[in-house]
């Protein structure tokens, strides 16, 4: 066998991570992305910024201060804990709250441009023909925006798969739970296991290639005015 | 000038000028948990000898790659000594330099007070959530700490409430923002200048668990440089063994 016990556990650890994050993502990241676009409130600037933060922040770092915020006596964990779900750190739930937040830009910015694409000449057209502002949205801003939302979710998919520094600060590394493969071909590279982490990282290097070539392949070629 | 023009003259701006190790610098990969002692040991040294020691904190695992692949560190200071053993057959480390700087404390602490009793019955109770260990596989603590739970006969009633470190630092900040009750840390995280940290602890008994002997170790690459032979003499000056032993090590 190629691969552990333990390292196909990460493997599928990671990818139910990375598909959790990517579906809570499209339900909260869309609303933002198209209020952002569509808003002409003064404070749409700050919030922006505040979405495009953790392309900034060192990985780390975010991961210590979610430590801190959603640890016992952090106000994230003190809600949580309030509502009878406990402190959230070193829980699978735990790390999809923590990469939701740090994979938001991923998610938000696409989708931005891709709202921005369509202009306001589409959805005055909709209007014209009666269809209620939810109607419009999702009759055609959401079939134009198509391919923003297809890179967004590839983007935020890639983007989970490979985080490191904030699971490493929040999970723990609890086989099963929050062991990721990242994580685990680290582990193997301390130990000085070199064989079993380029084992792992082969397989994570050809699985990735395959999932973003399955998508790119099947990517509508861009059409005239899109 | 057009601003694309500018572009390179930047690109040169930003890369240019490397500052290259001097010949009385020393650049010493220190294990992290020794960080304490090393910050007020450096500028001592730097003080006694006229050197410079450029210090670079990090695991174990981490340096051992890094220095087989050319990285420019003249000395190790180890949290084993496994690995300046590794690096020596390696032929990446200078035998007759290696010696034991200091001896680690393995030690069960928790950042509140009245959790930790003083003889670790709290292991047996089991009333907390999780207990942190760093990794047992990459840290010399957290093999310490798994041999303390098997010589106890806790290690499968304890399994799964273990968190892990990346390593003992790590296992220490779970523990001090309180997101484990419990934690075995090394006994230098928690005492410090002959006070310990706020909480409470149970001082592990050595005879539960394998001596945590602490290497320092010559690199070939810092064979020739005095600053490097001199920290290393320095390490075993009284006056670093002063800093050493308030930092909860032993000799």
């Amino acid at each position: 066998m190629l691969l552990t016990d333990s390292d196909l556990q990460a493997i599928w650890l990671t990818v139910r991570l990375a598909g959790s994050v990517t579906l809570i993502l499209l339900l909260v990241g869309t609303p933002i992305a198209w209020w952002l676009v569509r808003s002409k409130a003064w404070w749409k600037g700050p919030i922006g910024a505040v979405v495009a933060l953790p392309l900034v922040l060192p990985p780390s770092v975010i991961g210590f201060y979610l430590l801190l915020a959603m640890g016992p006596n952090g106000p994230v964990g003190q809600l949580t804990q309030a509502l009878g779900i406990g402190p959230l750190p070193f829980t699978f739930w735990g790390l999809v709250m923590a990469s939701v937040f740090y994979s938001l830009p991923f998610m938000v910015q696409p989708l931005q441009t891709a709202f921005e694409a369509i202009g306001e000449r589409p959805l005055e057209v909709a209007a014209t023909l009666r269809a209620s502002p939810l109607d419009a949205f999702f009759t055609v801003a959401v079939p134009l925006a198509r391919p923003g939302f297809l890179t967004a979710c590839i983007l935020t998919f890639a983007h989970t798969v490979g985080e490191f520094g904030v699971v490493l600060m929040i999970g723990g590394n609890i086989p099963g739970v929050t062991r990721v493969a990242s994580v685990q071909i680290y582990d193997h590279v301390e130990a000085m296991e070199y064989m079993d982490a380029h084992r792992l990282s082969a397989v994570m290097l050809i699985f990735s290639f395959l999932v973003l070539l399955a998508l790119y392949a099947w990517r509508p070629s861009p059409k005239k005015g899109e | 000038m057009k601003p694309a023009h500018l572009l390179p003259l930047l690109l040169v701006a930003l890369m240019g000028p490397v500052t290259l190790a001097h010949a009385d610098e020393v650049s010493v990969a220190v294990a992290s948990n020794f960080t304490g002692p090393m910050e007020k040991i450096a500028p001592a040294f730097e003080k006694a000898t006229g050197h410079k020691a450029l210090l670079a904190y990090g695991t174990v695992g981490k340096f051992y790659a890094q220095i087989k692949n050319n990285a420019p560190f003249d000395v190790l200071i180890s949290a084993d000594d496994e690995t300046p053993i590794r690096l020596e057959k390696d032929g990446l480390a200078i035998t007759e330099s290696r010696f034991t700087y200091a001896i680690g404390k393995l030690v069960l602490w928790s950042s509140k007070p009245g959790v930790v009793d003083d003889k670790g019955e709290v292991l047996k109770r089991g009333d907390f959530r999780h207990l942190a260990i760093a990794n047992p596989k990459v840290a010399v603590y957290g093999a310490a700490a798994a041999e303390v739970m098997k010589k106890l006969g806790l290690d499968a009633a304890l399994e799964p409430k273990l968190v892990y470190g990346e390593n003992i630092t790590q296992a220490y900040q779970f523990t001090a923002t309180g997101n484990t009750e419990l934690g075995f840390v090394a006994l230098s995280q928690i005492y410090k200048d002959g006070q310990y940290a706020p909480g409470s602890y149970w001082l592990v008994p050595p005879t539960l668990y394998p001596q945590i002997r602490q290497d320092a170790v010559l690199l070939v690459r810092g064979k020739s440089n005095p600053a490097a032979a001199a920290l290393l003499t320095y390490l075993k000056s009284d006056a670093a063994k002063q800093v050493i032993r308030a930092h909860g090590y032993e000799f």
